[in-house]
């Protein structure tokens, strides 16, 4: 789509930084205006991202709208343009140039992919700032950095150009470094602020140097053999007519992929090509935020120890940025590295999904049950994007909004009862179902949903995702050395089926023992009930894991179109 | 060529105004009433900003310098790299100037300001000099006067030790350097930049000689940027100097080397010299990359165990060297544009954000009387704006959007893959994670820990705070929305070398 004058993405960047120093300028004493401001702020960017999922929604679904367009597409047959759909699905666009010389652009849009994700975020912003709403030290502060936060991540889901993405990534990574040292749980907090930070950085460093070597390469292809190719796509209208041989814009280097820019041999080494040796860097740079094995570490510390509405955001959102980075500029940008690395990889997300349920089974800590439990779920987005096929990588993208959803609830529950029980010992909890209906309900939910119970979104998301397992299995072979290893992904599913096993043994488990069971009332004799700021936060959350579950054509059509133009891109059908 | 006196002044201009500048200082310090000589910081501040405009409206004649036409001479090259670096350089003076304003026994002396104002006069020689005598008498122009800024405080033994430390290693260093511009006058009869390298390039042999007089230089530039292993005066003259000379030191000295460095390589030792079959290029790019590695290892590991602000600032400023190299080693690549546009950017924003950061620091150590980073506990209670403005200058240290040094180290690490430099550049991101390390320690414990003293709030003196605001403000913006014509800007810089 042409770039357009001012979008709604714009608004939804610049509202939380605006808010943020704003909040920053404040009178940190007057604190029901700082929530007044954050509030307020929140719910303008709830709003906003409702009006973008919902119009995009409509730019899908509308007669001759884009599923029909790709359906005419994908009948014509022929090669089709991975390129060309990507352009054709972003919507909401705004291009501004930013540094002209190297080819930065100020670039936002969304595509099937991102649209729930900005909605996700958007949900996840009120709720943090809903359940910050008894915060009393430096609130100011807390908020000012919670809204750079929420910026940060939205920049990254809106980027369509790759050096705005790296930038809103490492600007969310910041006021996350604070949030946790500052607010978190005391014992663990600046250890495990400080481990995620570097964690994150390293990974988004090393790929940053991959998406610098890209962008030379694309563009000495532009500028050389390539020329007219680029010509041809500001013709069609794919790219803006001021496109340099050098850009950082994410459809230039998609159709640069395309049309086999780095499959250059580099190093000298047959058949090691541009694609193959950085699609690693990429795939893990980014993958480290996502929580995949071996570089998971980070995560369950990381949500722990934060506050409550850091641990929401962080493993509500910051792991999807993870995951949809690694798609955008992994998966889709190195198609040709993404084939001959994915079918690997996927045994690490097999690690995840396994390891990490086994390792939640065993917590007694209310909130690490949580945090691992994020670790597996995360392993099933990962292995979706691995399986390379409509089918699963749209169960993944599903599994992305779904997972945020749900863990955000799940961390609000936590944070619930924590605050008034005052300890996460998992034994020493129990019939909290009597003093807290509410956050019963919301833990019954969420935890159903995890264990993939039909008719709540985990269901929508995790069936597709293994049902595309075993249909990839059939296609991917994996060589070895002088063995090859084929229909491999079919044994996969059975034991990653098993990951869903223990999900619903700790899931029971911890349901059974804080929420049934006795209740000591003398220990707990001051635990209350929940106050109405924490009942919108578990119905925000709460709310869309049944209307996705029971109805899941307002997000899977949606999130198909985004996924078409990438399974196109890897050369599928 | 007849002499257009018109034509040639706009290439001097800003130093002959700061050469009036410094003789109004000193008389104003000498005779002037009390009242004069308390504002002398004001005069001298507002004058080298005002100065810093010069260079932006009488510009660079690009008929000039794009045909490496020199001015007075021969002496001067007057080009946008030489504009750059000298709009970078006042700018960091008045800074350098309104930041020492209430330190104690500094600010207070009129001295100051004068001996800021000559060592900046210096380094603007420095950045647009093109001929060795000029280069000289500009080096020790600026470094004589940091000298006597090292030692100001007189009374106190570890100024006094930190200047005749300085000293001694300076006037090594130089003498040093200047016996490497001696040989290579010795070959070529010229000390003219320019005229040196083409007729080395007929020399034929001589190589030996040659590439000792290039590592000479080398050292000499080594010392001045404080790079390994030149750079054991570092720590020392950073801790023992008054707090507002060591921010002195660290930006202006630096940023007036990169800029003679970059022009001093091109010139002398450019791409096509070749003596006896050896390209010299690719000696002091390998020279160069060596350096820039061990000085970011070196510094940041060494700055991970400082409990010292002022001296893990030195080890910072050490590493923040060896990534500037970076920018220098990356002239060899196809596009020298990047390269010079990385290194002028990367200073550019450097002078601020470590202004700022000192600036905080020179307000907490007058404030405190310490300078342990365990003291700068609870400073968020303390003073919120005072933690702020420290936060954003060690981000943008870090290289943390939206903070200029995000932009600075992304057009570093560009410069180096496009030059073919991808370890380099890798090992570069290494340290950067491990200089982050560091930075963020300092912030958590502005924010996290708390202090014996933390209701005991640190006031700002009102321009103080003001000047660090805007200061802030442009590491900000350096990091958003003006990176586009600095950088634009800094890409000129290439056209004249």
């Amino acid at each position: 789509m042409e770039a357009t004058g001012f979008s709604i993405l714009t608004a939804i960047i610049s509202i939380p930084l605006i808010a943020g120093v704003v909040i920053l300028f404040l009178d940190g004493k007057n604190r029901d205006l700082v929530r007044g401001v954050g509030i307020t702020a929140a719910s303008a960017v709830l709003a906003l991202s409702l009006a973008v999922f919902f119009g995009y929604d409509n730019f899908v679904k509308t007669s001759g709208g884009l599923v029909e367009q790709q359906m005419s597409m994908l009948a014509a047959g022929g090669q089709l343009s991975g390129t060309q759909m990507f352009a054709d699905a972003l919507a909401f666009e705004q291009r501004v140039i930013w540094v002209e010389s190297l080819g930065i652009a100020y670039h936002v849009g969304v595509d099937g992919v991102s649209a729930p994700m900005v909605l996700l975020t958007g949900m996840v912003a009120v709720a943090g700032v809903l359940i910050s709403w008894n915060i009393t030290d430096r609130l100011r502060e807390f908020m000012a950095f919670f809204m750079f936060l929420v910026a940060g991540v939205f920049g990254v889901f809106i980027a369509v150009d790759l050096f705005m993405l790296f930038f809103f990534y490492e600007l969310a990574i910041f006021p996350m470094y604070l949030l946790i040292a500052g607010w978190g749980w005391v014992k663990l907090r600046e250890y495990a602020a400080m481990k995620l930070t570097l964690y994150i950085l390293v990974g988004s460093v090393f790929a940053l140097v991959g998406a610098v070597a890209m962008y030379f390469v694309a563009g000495s292809y532009f500028s050389g053999p390539g020329a007219e190719v680029l010509q041809a796509a500001i013709a069609s209208g794919i790219l803006p007519a001021d496109s340099g041989a050098y850009s950082w814009s994410i459809v230039q280097l998609t159709l640069a992929a395309e049309n086999g820019a780095y499959a250059i041999d580099i190093l000298g080494i047959e058949g090691l090509s541009f694609a193959k040796f950085w699609f690693p860097f990429m795939f893990m740079g980014f993958g480290v935020l996502a929580g995949v094995f071996p570089f998971h570490n980070w995560s369950p510390d990381g949500h722990v120890a934060a506050p409550t509405a850091v641990s929401m955001i962080h493993a509500g959102v910051l792991m999807k940025v993870g995951a949809f980075a690694a798609l955008r500029a992994g998966v889709q940008l190195l198609a040709e590295g993404a084939d001959a690395h994915l079918p690997w990889m996927v045994f690490l997300t097999l690690i995840n999904v396994v390891y990490g349920a086994l390792i939640a089974f065993r917590q007694r800590d209310f909130k690490y049950v949580i945090g691992f439990s994020s670790v597996s779920h995360m392993g099933l987005v990962s292995m979706g994007w691995a399986t390379m096929n409509l089918t699963g990588m749209t169960g993944a993208g599903i599994q992305m909004f779904s997972h945020g959803a749900m863990t955000a609830l799940f961390f609000g529950v936590v944070g619930m009862v924590y605050d008034r029980a005052h300890t996460r010992d998992i034994p020493s909890l129990g019939g909290f179902m009597k003093v807290m209906p509410w956050v019963g309900i919301a833990f019954v939910i969420g935890g159903l949903t995890s264990m993939g119970m039909p008719g709540l979104s985990g269901f929508i998301a995790e069936f597709p995702i293994f049902q595309g397992m075993w249909a990839a299995s059939e296609q991917i072979t994996l060589q070895l050395g002088i063995f090859e290893l084929s229909n491999y992904y079919s044994v996969l599913v059975i034991i990653s089926a098993l990951g869903i096993v223990i999900t619903a043994a700790y899931v029971l488990r911890v349901a059974g023992q804080v929420f049934f069971g006795e209740f000591d009332a003398a220990r707990f004799h001051d635990v209350g009930n929940i106050e109405m700021t924490d009942r919108i936060v578990l119905i925000i959350l709460g709310a869309p894991l049944i209307i996705l579950g029971l109805y899941p054509p307002i997000m899977a059509p949606m999130i198909e179109s985004g996924i078409r133009p990438l399974i196109a891109l890897l050369g599928g059908g | 060529m007849e002499f257009d006196l018109w034509a040639q002044l706009p290439s001097v201009l800003p130093e002959i105004g700061l050469t009036a500048l410094a003789i109004v200082v000193l008389f104003a310090d000498c005779y002037g009433s009390q009242a004069t000589r308390r504002n002398v910081v004001y005069i001298s501040a507002v004058s080298m900003a005002l100065l810093a405009l010069v260079p932006l409206i009488w510009l660079p004649d690009p008929a000039l310098y794009e045909n490496g036409a020199l001015l007075w001479g021969g002496m001067v090259n007057y080009d946008p790299l030489a504009q750059i670096f000298k709009v970078m350089l006042l700018l960091g003076g008045a800074v350098t100037c309104v930041l020492a304003a209430g330190d104690k026994g500094v600010g207070d002396k009129g001295e100051f300001y004068l001996i800021v104002i000559v060592a900046t006069l210096g380094g603007m020689m420095m950045s647009s000099a093109s001929d060795l005598i000029l280069v000289f008498v500009a080096l020790e122009t600026l470094s004589i006067p940091l000298y006597m800024l090292a030692s100001f405080r007189r009374g106190d033994q570890r100024s006094a030790e930190s200047g005749m430390k300085y000293f001694l290693y300076g006037a090594f260093a130089s003498a040093i350097m200047l016996f490497g511009f001696s040989l290579l006058y010795g070959f070529t009869g010229t000390t003219n930049l320019a005229a040196i390298a083409d007729s080395m390039n007929s020399l034929g042999d001589g190589l030996v000689a040659v590439m000792a007089a290039l590592v000479m230089v080398v050292l000499g530039f080594g010392f001045k940027i404080g790079a390994v292993p030149f750079h054991f005066w570092t720590p020392d003259v950073y801790e023992g100097a008054p707090t507002p000379v060591t921010a002195f030191v660290s930006v202006s000295s630096k940023a007036a080397s990169f800029a003679l460095l970059l022009r001093f390589m091109t010139a002398v030792f450019p791409a096509d010299l070749v003596i006896a079959g050896v390209v010299i290029q690719d000696f002091w790019i390998n020279l160069l990359v060596v350096i820039s590695i061990i000085s970011m290892s070196l510094g940041n590991i060494v700055a991970l165990r400082q409990t010292n602000i002022k001296r893990l600032l030195a080890y910072s400023s050490i590493a923040q060297a060896g990534y500037t190299l970076i920018g220098v080693a990356a002239l060899q690549g196809e596009n020298p544009d990047l390269a010079v546009a990385s290194v002028s950017f990367y200073m550019f924003m450097y002078i601020f954000t470590n202004l700022l950061v000192f600036g905080g620091a020179i307000l907490f150590i007058a404030k405190t009387d310490s300078e342990e980073i365990s003291d700068l506990a609870g400073l968020n209670r303390r003073s919120p704006w005072l933690a702020l403005f420290m936060t954003i200058g060690l981000l943008s240290l870090g290289g943390i959007p939206p903070t200029a040094g995000f932009f600075g180290k992304f057009f570093l690490f560009q410069a180096a893959v496009n030059a073919n430099l991808v370890g380099l550049a890798l090992i570069a991101v290494t340290n950067a994670i491990i200089a982050l390390y560091y930075y963020l320690v300092v912030i958590k414990v502005m924010y996290v820990d708390v202090g014996p003293d933390d209701d005991v709030a640190i006031g700002i003196p009102r321009v103080y705070g003001w000047s660090l605001g805007i200061t802030a403000l442009v590491v900000i913006l350096l990091g958003t929305i003006i990176v586009t014509p600095i950088y634009n800007w800094a890409t000129l810089g290439a056209a004249g070398l």
